[in-house]
């Protein structure tokens, strides 16, 4: 047996055998790390006193490519970042360059813009939901479920940009295209499944014994430790604040909306995934609105520039991503790609920290509290 | 053992007999394996809306024998830092005491390997027998997974076991007998289930954690542990652990239902011949198997110590009440009628209590309504 290397088995005087932290490695090929992450736990039987995350494994370099694209070609590798809501990164960057650049959107294009950032929103949320239920134990049966509506999404999408997941429909100025004919009665078929599913969700796993014994009062985190840590979005709203990038610096069409901010009570592992949850409401009722109130019209700004170049100037844009505050920084100095391209990834910022949650619990909790932050490798190693 | 259907002994020598019956067993379990692990892919497949294996064969019928095929012809991986004789013995140790059990299952009216005067006790020991194997697997794989899903798997299969005895030997101080034969005789007019409910709960819940199934799937994580003790074994090896698993899943629900539902007598009584006492062992230890498989597909995982804590201050506590209780009523000679009815409102207790633990519980519709209206901080 050699598990440990031969200094480590101490035997003390009086014959007892003493314990021995064991290190295991979690990742970065392990069912419950969400993609490429590796965390290192050090563990004294189930308890865990200690976790040394590695990132990177999937860093492509998107803020130099970024630099050395014109700026239409960049987007994208933005679609890439947080790969399970394409549409909210290309949204954060297209919207960040047309600020810069000072190009008006048709107000119909910003319509059809949130329409698709809110499915992406929902079809990352249940991408948390079906994962996190599967973390928990549940047999992939959450999963599945969540696999039902991410498909009916999906379709969508692809009716409307031609891709799935990485569709690359914005444009700066607008959207491609216009939204196909029967898009808004689709649209509303979806929204009812949608319903339907988080109802389903509600029933499988908030209102089992089972899984809330497990969740309820993991790592309560308190709103001030969460602002000290840098968490955003969920992560943030989970603990009682109610910070919206959406209400609290609008964008696009948002403040014509009207939309609440799901709110947790004590921040722990349940009150993330119920505020993920309650979210996905919200955003169907910004999708119904949405669908109300778009105006006919253009969809694309017209007499765009046939190569966009930028004068000097810089500009941080703020939107909220699925995972949080996702941020484009962008600064130009003349000429056809900017001169630093900067993305502040709030799964990045959630993940860090991991340790101090980590700390102190169970190998079984560890991999919950992963799941909880709900982290997309795409965009932590950017 | 007079009204065998071969005959008392197979060509009148009593080891080839010995041999002839075990083969038998050992094939038909092995078929009964097959069909099961088929049974539960097509099962769950229905429960999280898919179809399931469809392609090999009518219905995908024949997955479970391309399966075989596949594993037989597997690489037999042994990782370079493990034991090597725990890590090659540990299936077998696994997989011989679950396939021991089935020596003193009754089938159907003495219609067995063996009839066993002390059968229960017989299944429980032998039983128990499994967890070395599960150790070994964890301590020789030489991974820490492993070592990790074997010492929850020692701890587990301990303390569950402490609830399935007591919880079986207050059934089997109603019945007067550890046979499992007089035992299933005994039920021709009423199964132990209308007797002993809460036995019988207990029996479900420890079942489940002795079978190492969800919500008690805490030694084989998938998603903690990646599988836990049998982590590094592959091809045959691999096999032959699920071979044991599902062999012990349909042991323990011919046994339950032999115990509890009635087995071959109930609702028939002895005078239908012993193909359809075989039916109807078959269709009550789906009816338990069908179980298994629903809770699987439905609940979570528990914590190793939510799980430890169930045990020991629940079902342990509860087990005990039930053997004094039974042993009162036994002693003092009271109508079995109210032991029926404190048991059945015991059991209803037990399962309330569950119940209202998880109502108490928010759900999402009272906190749907809690929304607060932003207001922004000025950070």
């Amino acid at each position: 047996m050699s598990i440990w290397p031969e200094e480590q088995q101490v035997v003390t005087a009086e014959g007892d055998l003493d314990t021995v932290d064991m290190t295991v490695n979690v990742g970065p090929q392990h069912p419950a790390t969400h993609g490429v992450f590796r965390m290192v736990l050090t563990v004294d039987g189930e308890l865990v006193v200690d976790c040394e995350p590695y990132i990177g494994y999937l860093h492509r370099g998107l803020e130099k490519l970024s630099e050395n694209a014109d700026y239409r070609q960049a987007m994208g590798w933005w679609d890439r970042t947080d790969y399970l809501a394409g549409m909210c990164c290309e949204g954060a960057y297209t919207m960040a360059v047309e600020k810069l650049a000072g190009i008006e959107v048709p107000e119909r294009a910003e319509y059809i813009r949130v329409i698709m950032m809110e499915l992406s929103r929902i079809n990352s949320h249940f991408m948390f939901l079906g994962a996190f239920g599967a973390d928990v134990g549940s047999f992939g049966t959450s999963f599945v479920y969540a696999w039902r509506e991410r498909e009916r999404i999906y379709d969508l999408f692809e009716e409307v940009a031609g891709d799935r997941m990485f569709p690359t429909y914005f444009r700066i100025g607008g959207v491609t295209m216009d939204l196909p004919d029967n898009f808004e009665s689709r649209c509303r078929w979806v929204l009812g499944s949608i319903r339907q599913g988080l109802e389903d969700f509600d029933g499988l796993l908030t209102g089992n014994e089972v899984f809330v014994e497990r969740c309820r009062g993991l790592t309560p985190v308190t709103p001030e430790q969460a602002i000290q840590w840098g968490f955003t979005g969920p992560m943030l709203r989970a603990t009682g604040v109610p910070w919206d990038i959406r209400k609290a610096e609008p964008y696009s069409v948002y403040p014509k909306i009207d939309f609440e901010i799901p709110v947790g009570i004590q921040g722990d592992v349940f009150d993330r995934f119920h505020v993920r949850l309650a979210e996905c409401y919200q955003s169907v009722r910004i999708i119904e609105q949405c669908l109300e109130e778009m105006p006919e019209g253009r969809v694309l700004a017209p007499k765009l520039p046939k190569t966009l170049r930028i004068n000097d100037g810089e500009l941080y844009m703020p939107t909220e991503g699925t995972k949080g505050e996702y941020g484009v920084y962008l600064m130009a100095k003349g000429g056809t790609n900017p001169y630093r391209a900067k993305l502040r990834s709030p799964s990045f910022c959630n993940l860090s920290a991991l340790k101090e949650l980590v700390v102190g619990s169970y190998v079984a909790d560890a991999i919950i509290i992963l799941g909880s932050l709900d982290i997309v490798l795409g965009e932590v190693d950017k | 053992m007079t009204d065998l259907p071969f005959g008392e002994v197979f060509f009148g020598l009593s080891w080839l007999d010995a041999i002839i019956r075990i083969v038998i067993v050992v094939l038909v379990m092995t078929l009964v394996v097959v069909y099961l692990t088929y049974g539960e892919r097509k099962v769950v497949a229905r429960f999280q809306m898919r179809l399931g294996p469809t392609r090999t064969g009518p219905a995908g019928l024949l997955q479970g024998f391309a399966d075989a095929i596949k594993l037989l012809i597997k690489e037999d991986v042994r990782p370079r830092n493990a034991d090597r004789w725990v890590f090659e013995f540990a299936p077998y140790l696994t997989f011989i005491p679950v396939f021991l059990v089935l020596v003193a299952l009754p089938f159907a009216q003495d219609w067995g390997v063996r009839n066993l005067a002390l059968g229960m006790f017989f299944v429980f020991a032998v039983l128990g027998l499994n967890i070395v194997g599960v150790l070994m697997a964890g301590l020789g794989s030489g991974n820490k997974y492993a070592l990790l899903g074997g010492v929850r798997a020692a701890a587990q299969m301990i303390s569950y076991e402490i609830p399935l005895v007591v919880a079986l030997l207050a059934v089997a101080m109603v019945a007067g007998t550890l046979d499992l034969n007089a035992i299933v005789s005994m039920q021709d007019s009423r199964p132990f289930i209308l007797i002993q409910p809460l036995a019988f709960v207990i029996f479900v819940t420890a079942m489940l954690s002795e079978l190492h199934r969800a919500p008690f799937d805490i030694p084989v994580a998938e998603s903690e542990i990646v599988g836990g003790y049998f982590v590094e074994y592959s091809g045959i090896r691999w096999s032959m652990f699920q071979l044991a698993e599902y062999a012990a899943l349909w042991a323990f629900s011919i046994f339950g239902s032999a115990i509890f539902l009635g087995g071959w007598q109930f609702p028939f009584g002895d005078d239908w011949g012993w193909g359809w006492q075989l039916v109807l062992t078959l269709i009550k230890s789906l009816i338990m198997i069908m179980l298994i498989f629903w809770v699987r597909a439905t609940l979570p995982r528990l914590r190793m110590d939510q799980l430890m804590s169930f045990c020991w201050k629940a079902l342990i506590e509860v087990s005990f009440a039930l053997l004094l209780v039974n042993g009162l009523f036994l002693f003092y000679e009271w109508p079995q009628e109210i032991l029926a009815i404190v048991n059945w409102v015991g059991a209803i207790l037990f399962l309330g209590g569950i119940y209202l633990r998880a109502a108490r519980k928010p759900s999402t519709k009272n906190l749907v309504g809690s929304y607060k209206h932003a207001e922004v901080p000025n950070p």
